[in-house]
């Protein structure tokens, strides 16, 4: 008995002495960093969020990174093979940023044990696939309360990538947001069914203006939404960046996305080896999404409830998927002081009470 | 800089001229996109040299070390094999004057209901359920053609547009099913189906690779349209009325009956291509199955002469593009439209070398007036 405990002890002393060797080792060594990207780096939206939060890591991190990135890699079969050519030339940390690159970053892990994955906006992990999102529905329930009071035709369009859970939660915390300042309101939705292309978003935003809409809200990644806005002289909310050059009499706010962080804390975790396959879904609380600057136009006491709202949601004091909850049916979907668990809200595919039209099932 | 450019004008393009040759040049037909690929090389080393790139490393990084291993060979093959199995089925229409630019649309469908096919019966276990999937997928295809074929033979119509415009019906049918009915239902309603098991998935042809039994397919088709190319009687018809349809139409040749034979092959080979993407590399069908192979196969068939042959050389040359834009990527930091400019450098060339099939350069030995010949530059 007494040998078999101390060969356990050797055994451990053993490894904890192997892994901070190799802790130093690593500590020591430079990483390489590499990044998917499904649009081209100057979309002006997702992409270059992502490509900005890659720069930060780099300016951050100094020499101890170094990262490469492809760009507007397609969704099919190319994402696998420029996964795997990644990890294959010598990368550490790979990060794919679309949720089209699920399975194949999934294949490429498992064949490559040792480079860490972390995939965007998926549900599948492994070992070493961590995933990660930002709560994108938290900001636009503050546009929503904006909105809600700058609006004149109580019509809003909603110009839809795909009707995904991510995107649904957008619509629905906007539209919760909107009925809170203004009961009257309603969102119309048209789905492009793509997250980059600037002529389907331009003609949708188009389209809705045509039917009434007076403020224009995007669940897409460029600027054209805004840009029509701009040029019909209606409002608009930009997405992931600061689009306000693109529009600067339309774009009254948006929910950006900050990466950055994100990118250099993980790659520190890689650094001084304590990555794990972690689910990270941060929300305003964790700055990894941040309201755009507040238009002129907006009246003082309506940033002022706004920011108060943000502050509230980053305290948890005010929770946004918390019931009642009425669906778009007229039934209540979540009773009063229910709050949905972070799993319903990730398989949403209803809308609320206020959204019209069907959603796409 | 004026002076050049005056010296230019004036005496050198003057004393070149291109004159109509009396017969085409078979040598040059077959020359020119060996010229053209020469050229592109050549302006690609420039403008690695412009991005502060050895133009050495650079064509290296490009051309070379994407196949530098089995893994990338196989990889190319992955790549090629839709745009051969289009390409192929292109070449016979085009062969015989019959425009159609739907092979992506013909893709899509067969990729849509091949991978509707395969979820029914994945689970059957059955032995047949593979080729199920793949009969049905390339069925698809050809039906999918057979509606331009119908149009044109029976209410006259352009089939260059009925074609166009069925790739955005077939586009919005995939992505109404993968959004619909053939989402997975333990999806979280993302767009895209179940993964398919192994009973309903290509062979793999070379181990530890992705290559699968789709390369094989558009090896086979190569022959086969070769043999019907050179050897059948039915090839011969679709190339007289390629050549000219009246002479087709006196020697009483059926031209109706050769539409229908061109575009149902050329529909049920796109469909098998896009079958195979589905349940081959990809493993479920997914909204983007095809990042626009239909098209790229149109310079397919014509960078490779409308021959079976010179197709398969072209499919790997243009999948050997793609993957260089993506080592660029990788290994230089080159931003992705460089790979795309090689795809147009190829292009332009191609076209321009094209040009000495029908025309020779003619040098002048006396240095002409300019004005008189203004024509001889845009010929």
């Amino acid at each position: 008995m007494k040998t078999l405990i101390k060969k356990v002890a050797t055994a451990a002393l053993s490894a904890a002495l192997a892994a901070s060797i190799s802790v130093t080792a690593q500590a020591e060594e430079k990483i390489k960093v590499g990044f998917v990207y499904v649009g081209p780096v100057g979309d002006a939206g997702w992409t270059y969020g992502h490509d900005e939060g890659r720069k930060e890591m780099l300016h951050k991190l100094g020499d101890k990174v170094e990262a490469t990135y492809v760009e507007s890699v397609p969704e099919g079969a190319d994402a696998e093979r420029v996964i795997r050519k990644l990890a294959q030339q010598g990368h550490d940390l790979i990060f794919t940023t679309s949720f089209g690159y699920m399975n194949p970053t999934l294949k490429v892990a498992k064949q490559f044990p040792k480079v860490k994955f972390n995939h965007a906006t998926g549900y599948k992990r492994s070992k070493n696939v961590g995933t990660y999102a930002a709560r994108f529905y938290e900001g636009r329930y503050v546009t929503g309360l904006i909105a809600g009071e700058m609006t004149k035709s109580n019509v809003i369009g909603y110009v839809g990538s795909f009707p995904i859970p991510e995107v649904v939660q957008g619509i629905n915390a906007f539209t919760l947001g909107l009925r809170e300042t203004n009961p009257d309101a309603v969102v119309k939705v048209v789905w492009i069914n793509s997250w980059y292309d600037p002529a389907k978003e331009r003609e949708a935003a188009e389209a809705l203006i045509a039917q009434g809409a007076d403020i224009i809200n995007q669940h897409t990644d460029s600027p054209a939404p805004v840009q029509a806005a701009q040029d019909k002289g209606v409002l608009a909310f930009g997405y992931d960046t600061d689009m306000s050059r693109f529009g600067p009499d339309a774009h009254l706010s948006g929910s950006l996305v900050h990466w950055g962080d994100y990118y250099t804390d993980v790659a520190e975790s890689v650094l001084n080896d304590s990555w794990t396959a972690k689910d990270i879904w941060g929300g305003i609380d964790s700055g990894m999404v941040k309201m755009a600057p507040y238009n002129k136009k907006i009246p003082a006491d309506v940033v002022t409830a706004a920011e108060k709202a943000r502050a509230d949601i980053a305290t948890g004091s005010l929770t946004i998927f918390e019931g009642p909850i009425t669906a778009q049916d007229g039934s209540v979907k979540v009773a009063g002081g229910v709050k949905l668990t972070d799993g319903e809200i990730l398989s949403m595919n209803w809308y609320v009470e206020g959204v019209e039209g069907e959603l796409p099932q | 800089m004026s002076l050049l450019s005056q010296c230019l004008q004036n005496q050198w393009l003057s004393s070149f001229s291109l004159e109509p040759r009396p017969q085409e040049s078979q040598l040059l037909r077959y020359l020119s996109p060996v010229l053209a690929i020469v050229l592109t090389l050549l302006s690609g080393a420039l403008i690695f040299l412009w991005q502060g790139q050895d133009p050495l490393i650079g064509l290296h990084t490009f051309f070379i070390s994407p196949i530098s291993d089995s893994y990338g060979l196989a990889e190319l093959g992955v790549k090629a094999a839709p745009m051969l199995l289009c390409a192929i089925g292109l070449a016979i229409c085009y062969r015989a004057n019959i425009w159609n630019i739907g092979a992506e649309g013909q893709l899509l469908m067969g990729a849509l209901v091949g991978a509707w096919a395969a979820l029914q019966v994945m689970d059957s276990g059955s032995r047949f359920s593979l080729t199920f999937a793949l009969l049905a997928g390339s069925f698809a295809g050809l039906l999918w053609a057979l509606i331009p074929a119908v149009l044109r033979n029976h209410f006259n119509t352009n089939e260059i547009l009925t074609t166009i415009m069925l790739n955005y019906v077939a586009l919005n049918l995939l992505l109404w099913a993968v959004h619909g009915p053939l989402k997975d239902p333990n999806g979280f309603n993302f767009p895209e189906s179940a993964l398919f098991n192994d009973s309903v998935t290509l062979p793999i042809i070379l181990e530890d690779t992705r290559l699968h039994l789709g390369l094989m397919f558009g090896l086979l088709a190569m022959v086969a349209a070769w043999v019907l190319l050179s050897r059948t009687f039915i090839g011969f018809q679709l190339k007289v009325i390629g050549m000219d349809a009246s002479a087709g139409r006196f020697a009483g040749y059926k031209e109706k009956k050769l539409v229908y034979f061109a575009l149902l092959i050329c529909g049920a080979l796109a469909g098998l291509a896009g079958v195979s993407e589905v349940t081959g590399p990809i493993g479920q069908l997914v909204p983007s199955i095809s990042p626009g192979y239909g098209y790229a196969a149109i310079i397919v068939a014509f960078l490779g002469r409308l021959h079976p042959v010179g197709i398969t050389l072209a499919s790997l040359l243009m999948a050997l593009v793609y993957m260089g834009g993506e080592m660029g990527q990788i290994d230089l930091g080159l931003p992705l439209a460089i790979g795309s400019l090689f795809q147009g450098m190829l292009l332009f060339y191609l076209l321009a070398c094209d040009v000495l099939i029908g025309y020779r350069v003619r040098i002048k030995k006396t240095v002409a007036a300019t004005a008189a010949m203004p024509a001889s530059e845009g010929a």
